[in-house]
């Protein structure tokens, strides 16, 4: 097994813990990864607002990075997955539109053709691997009460998804909780799980951002997490860098350590602190 | 088909806090949470309000929330959202904010509509009252307005809207979307007054938190989410975006990728920010202790960057004004 890995910015910059914990996991789980280092930033949710047409040159030349390999194209950021599907749903229903993206894209020496399958690292091992072999790589059960945060762009839209979360019900999803019940923790139920977390609005609005991002970390401390997972690393920088400055906002003690998924999962396989760059994190992760 | 339905209860007129009950109704097959209400208040309990009019998804006034979405009750059939939520169905008003229930299902929508009516939801035109020609319209000018035109105003993406949960000024989805509708719309005369009304920040288009959850709910596929992309982008395209940390963001998008390839995170801050950026300093110092920062220096650049450079060059479409 082969996947065709688009990092994104944030997994080579800010939270390097994401992309090391992620070969860690993949490894163990016997996948084997070639990173895209050809590809470029998708505009992650920004570049569309200044440029729509740039932003779906860019990002099909992205997808046909891993199309010219014959891979699955894998995804670690909710907002990557949701960006580069967009391109995809766009072009593949828009012969004219797609015609216009191959024309610009001839000029360099590439062509989309729509062939490879883009899905979050999440949903690509629950898809290909499967919770059961997953499962037999738990060494260390988890024994913990873990709060499962989606983020938006992984689970809405669900159309532009179309069936490569599989098929998640954007108000009810499952696949976290479905994981942590393999590596033998307890996910909590709480409100705000499929809330979002304001990141995209951080720089403009500052308040809003820090607000929505502590209304999630309340949520969660009050039901009792002794973590929260998430599978977004945009999700991660909110909750885990500025939950200092975000419970300051909201008047309130918090102190919750987050996880990227791929931790979580390489917690339960056995792997050390360091292997899982949890050295990294902002909130001190003792877990 | 057996339905048991969990309905928000509350009138304050008489009561503290509202309450849930729950009807164990018998329903055809293909029933829809309409019905389900309907049934309840003409054969069980009269007292229970709700607002229902049409009842062909066209006025919008039935529109409640369903186990946690916003939907129409005359189009959401029960045995789908058995499938999808499980037996036990539960409905609640569009938003259970105690001051907005007038009683049990139906809320005071003053904001939602106040909103609606400041960005003036109809044509703004010379109209000649004696055309001696039809006005006629070209089908490819009505496409530009894609699905903006459905809208009927029943608040299921206004009520999910995730930043107006914690900032009460933002238009919402709604009335951006409508406003798209009209700036859109080759025979309107206010595209520039109305793009400057939404380009304001607080209340505009930059404080979409782009959660996508109007898309999820819309139950007329209006897209509201992709709207507020297009304003964005006229926005630009109109020479009426001023630099500031918002537009100066989006646009910050273009010069990283022309530089890297890839996003240079602490560049984009600073450039976006100006001198304002000392304010996120004391966190760029904890990120730096933890390996979290990288510089001019370890910046790392996408192989290639020729390529994306030049596919940059070749399909940029707007420029930032000022």
């Amino acid at each position: 097994m082969k996947y065709a890995l688009y990092t994104g910015c944030t997994a080579r910059e800010s939270t390097p813990e994401l992309l090391k914990s992620t070969l860690t996991v993949a490894k163990e789980l016997g996948i084997e990864i070639e990173v895209l280092n050809e590809a470029s930033c998708c505009g992650a949710g920004h570049l569309q607002d200044f440029d729509e047409f740039l932003s779906l040159t860019i990002n099909a030349r992205n997808i046909s990075l891993a199309e010219k390999r014959g891979l699955k194209l894998v995804t670690l950021c909710n907002t990557c997955q949701l960006m580069l599907e967009n391109t995809k749903r766009k072009l593949d229903s828009n012969e004219d539109l797609k015609e216009k993206v191959n024309e610009k894209l001839s000029e360099i020496g590439y062509k989309y053709t729509g062939s490879s399958k883009i899905q979050h690292f999440l949903y690509a091992i629950l898809e290909d691997v499967g919770l059961e072999e997953i499962s037999k790589h738990v060494k260390r059960p988890l024994n913990l009460k873990i709060a499962p945060f989606y983020g938006c762009h992984i689970i809405r839209p669900s159309k532009t998804h179309d069936g490569d979360n599989l098929n998640e019900n954007p108000y009810k999803p499952n696949a976290i909780e479905n994981l942590i019940k393999i590596l033998m923790g307890e996910s909590i139920e709480y409100d705000s799980k499929t809330r979002c977390c304001g990141f995209h609005v951080d720089l403009q609005n500052t308040p809003l951002s820090e607000k929505l991002t502590a209304d999630i970390l309340i949520d969660a401390d009050n039901n009792g997490a002794e973590a929260i997972v998430t599978p977004c690393p945009l999700c991660h920088l909110n909750l885990d860098v500025k939950q200092r400055s975000a419970a300051k906002e909201a008047n309130k003690n918090i102190n919750i350590p987050v996880l990227h998924l791929p931790q979580l999962l390489g917690l339960a396989f056995g792997y050390s602190k360091e292997e899982l760059g949890l050295n990294h994190h902002i909130v001190d992760v003792n877990l | 088909m057996k339905v048991v339905l969990k309905v928000f209860r509350f009138n304050p007129e008489n009561e503290d806090k509202p309450k849930y009950e729950k009807y164990e109704l018998d329903l055809r097959e293909d029933a829809v949470l309409l019905d389900a209400l309907n049934e309840i208040k003409w054969k069980i309990d009269g007292t229970l309000s709700y607002r229902r009019s049409c009842r062909h998804g066209i006025c919008g006034s039935c529109a409640v929330k369903l186990n946690g979405k916003n939907v129409l009750a005359c189009k959401t059939p029960l045995k789908k959202a058995i499938e999808d939520f499980g037996e036990e169905l539960v409905v609640e008003p569009l938003s259970n904010k105690k001051e907005k229930i007038i009683k049990d299902l139906v809320i005071d929508k003053k904001d939602f509509w106040d909103k609606n009516h400041k960005v003036k939801p109809f044509l703004i035109a010379e109209i000649d009252e004696h055309p001696k020609t039809e006005n006629l319209i070209k089908p490819e000018e009505v496409e530009a307005l894609e699905e903006a035109d459905y809208c009927i105003a029943c608040g299921c993406c206004y009520y999910a809207c995730e930043s107006l949960r914690e900032n009460k000024e933002f238009l919402g989805p709604q009335a951006l979307a409508k406003t798209y509708r009209f700036s859109a719309d080759k025979r309107d005369n206010a595209k520039k007054e109305r793009l400057s009304l939404v380009d304001s920040l607080g209340i505009g288009v930059w404080d979409c938190v782009k959660c996508q959850a109007c898309i999820e709910v819309c139950p007329k596929g209006v897209d509201p989410f992709t709207k507020i992309t297009h304003l964005h982008n006229q926005i630009f395209e109109e020479g009426i975006a001023k630099k500031n940390v918002a537009t100066k963001h989006a646009e910050g998008f273009v010069h990283s990728i022309k530089k890297h390839g890839i996003l240079d995170e602490g560049m984009l801050v600073l450039y976006s920010e100006g001198v304002n950026v000392i304010r996120h300093l004391p966190e760029a110092f904890s990120m730096f202790a933890k390996g979290k920062i990288k510089f001019p220096w370890n910046m790392p650049k996408s192989d290639q960057l020729e390529e994306i450079q030049k596919l940059v060059e070749i399909s940029q479409t707007h420029e930032l004004k000022d």
